[in-house]
């Protein structure tokens, strides 16, 4: 099964839109709820980040009955330092972005922590693709 | 101990998912970034927050986080009590500070999860 979803950037309040209808087509699914939480909590990241770092973008999940894998991408300013990115508070995020709760640093590495798989591949000035996988 | 309970240990008002009432909590995470919240990962959990926007019910139906209180008197706008009601999340305030609603919860048996933090 696949599934499309754009996200749109700046619109703060409505991200994790796509989180949430994946989670629910997940259910109808009968994934058990440890696994659709892992998957809703890394794709949820990765949409915020999206939002709040980029430009918004676009999701394609494919869904078998092996594994969930979403793929995230956006045209944003792109990631000088995945390396970095990656380290357990490290975050660029403006002061508003954490007024809104966001921008501890904690979402690549979250993400890393609930998938099975995670690639994340940028290039500066072209933007940003995540990749992750949950296996069911 | 119930969500009834801890509406009246913290003289607690429901906004949403009053019918829910009854339902149980085994740990709670009081927290005012979302960060933080997505990497508590217990079952039942009350979220408590000082944080008010629809970022706290996304990333709560994200968690399976099923009751919400604002602390601090903070009330949410319907926006924010409408998104609840859509994902049956209880939404509750109190007029208690972060530390006071947590430390009353605590007294009265409800843990955060780890008894014994790790060492730093
Ligand atoms: N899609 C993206 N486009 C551009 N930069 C990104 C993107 N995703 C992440 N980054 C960069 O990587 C950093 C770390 O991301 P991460 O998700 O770990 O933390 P954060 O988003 O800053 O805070 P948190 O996730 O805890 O709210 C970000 O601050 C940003 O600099
Ligand atoms: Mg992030």
């Amino acid at each position: 099964m696949r599934l499309h979803y754009d996200v749109s950037g700046g619109e703060f309040l409505r991200a994790g839109e796509a989180s949430s209808s994946l989670k629910k087509v997940l259910k109808q699914l009968g994934v058990s709820s440890d696994v659709i939480r892992k998957i809703a909590i890394a794709m949820y990241e990765a949409e915020i980040n999206m939002v709040i770092h980029a430009n918004g973008g676009v999701v394609d999940v494919d869904i078998d009955s092996e594994a969930v894998r979403i793929k995230l991408e956006d045209t944003g300013p792109g990631i000088p330092d995945i390396a970095l990115a990656m380290t357990e508070g490290y975050s660029t995020a403006s002061d508003e972005v954490r007024d809104l709760g966001f921008g501890a640093g904690m979402g690549l590495p979250n993400m890393k922590k609930n998938a099975d798989f995670l690639n994340v591949m940028s290039e500066v000035g072209k933007g940003t693709t995540v990749e992750i996988k949950v296996n069911l | 101990m119930t969500l009834n309970d801890v509406k009246e240990i913290l003289g607690a008002r429901a906004l949403a998912g009053e019918e829910y009432l009854s339902r149980e909590v085994a740990s709670a995470c009081g927290a005012d970034l979302m960060s933080d919240v997505l990497a508590f990962s217990k079952e039942k959990v009350l979220l408590l927050t000082g944080l008010v926007n629809p970022q706290v019910v996304r990333t709560s139906e994200m968690m399976d986080i099923r009751a919400i209180m604002f602390v601090r008197g903070k009330i949410p706008g319907q926006e924010i009590i409408d998104l609840a009601r859509e994902k049956s999340i209880v939404i509750m305030a109190t007029e208690h500070p972060m530390y006071i609603a947590c430390g009353l919860l605590y007294a009265n048996g409800l843990r955060g999860g780890e008894e014994n933090a790790p060492s730093l």
